[in-house]
């Protein structure tokens, strides 16, 4: 499948600008999904490769406007939800528990 | 580009609701968590793939086996697993420059260099590495000469490529382990030669 992801031989992007001093993780969130990544995987709820289609099906505007955890965060989620394993109202509803806690 | 927005601040309640469902439900447990990013981010690196390496530039033999069956030779010594299952290793010489890179995502051996670093995983590497190598290498500091070929290989879900730089000039009857403290990871990728002895 071609798409946003197929970036090889694209003009525009400007230049790489590697950061010598770059942390392997910048959030907590990004340790987290890297290892449910992991996790998930080895629970055998989907494969690698419907992880990966996930990502390349994500909105071309958005995935170029994103982070690389924030491509993980939105493949799991819609894997998750496409397996039946969560809902996305559940999500929904834990994300509120989880801000009136911390409020 | 995109790496460059701060993400929305609802990532992370996102994340931490996803792992609590998985949680409640058995899928695993938080300790497993904190183990995988405790092993990825501290025990995997770049200085497994330098290992390899050096080896192969102290011994013929393995050097051999490393180019022609990396993922055995790499699994001898003891680096193999996930994202890591089929190796090649292709060799810099004075006539052939090579440079790694993932179009389509990511693909990079993790067993032998750790995570990819952000540019590696970023959309103008990505883009360019393929169609402008010289000048994406000029941007890492490396001018390689118009005589030298470059081969740029696009690495995939299923075959992780690793280069393997030339020796440095003046280490004759370095061990193992000092050859391997001038391999680094940009050297194994191909944006970088390997260090010299000076340089350590």
């Amino acid at each position: 499948m071609n798409g946003a992801h197929d970036l090889g031989g694209m003009h525009g992007f400007g230049p790489v600008n590697p950061d010598p001093n770059e942390k392997l993780f910048n959030h907590e969130w990004e340790r987290r999904i890297f290892a449910m990544y992991f996790a998930t995987l080895a629970s055998d709820i989907y494969s690698i490769d419907e992880l990966r289609k996930n990502i390349e099906i994500m909105d071309p505007v958005h995935y170029l406007s994103s982070s690389y955890y924030e491509h993980w965060v939105e493949s799991i989620e819609t894997s998750l939800i496409d397996r039946k394993i969560v809902t996305k109202e559940e999500i929904a509803e834990r994300m509120k528990k989880i801000d009136k806690e911390a409020a | 580009m995109g790496a460059h927005h701060e993400p929305p601040a609802e990532l992370s309640t996102r994340v931490k609701a996803i792992e609590s469902l998985l949680i409640e439900r058995g899928y695993f447990a938080a300790e497993a968590l904190d183990k995988i990013v405790q092993i990825h981010e501290h025990e995997l690196g770049p200085r497994n793939g330098a290992k390899v390496v050096a080896r192969a530039w102290a011994d013929q033999d393995y050097k051999k086996w490393l180019l022609t069956d990396a993922t055995a030779a790499i699994a001898d010594m003891g680096y193999s697993g996930a994202q890591g299952e089929d190796m090649v290793v292709v060799e810099n010489t004075p006539d052939v420059h090579n440079l790694v890179v993932c179009t389509l995502c990511s693909c990079y051996p993790w067993p032998t260099l750790g995570l990819p670093p952000t540019w590696y995983k970023a959309p103008p590497y990505r883009a360019r590495a393929v169609i402008d190598p010289r000048g994406v290498m000029k941007e890492f500091g490396l001018d390689v000469p118009e005589d030298v070929e470059v081969r740029v290989w696009d690495s995939n879900a299923e075959l992780r490529y690793l280069v393997m730089p030339m020796r440095p000039a003046g280490t004759e009857g370095f061990s193992e382990e000092e050859l391997a403290n001038l391999v680094t990871r940009d050297s194994m990728i191909g944006v970088a030669v390997a260090l010299s002895p000076s340089a350590v």
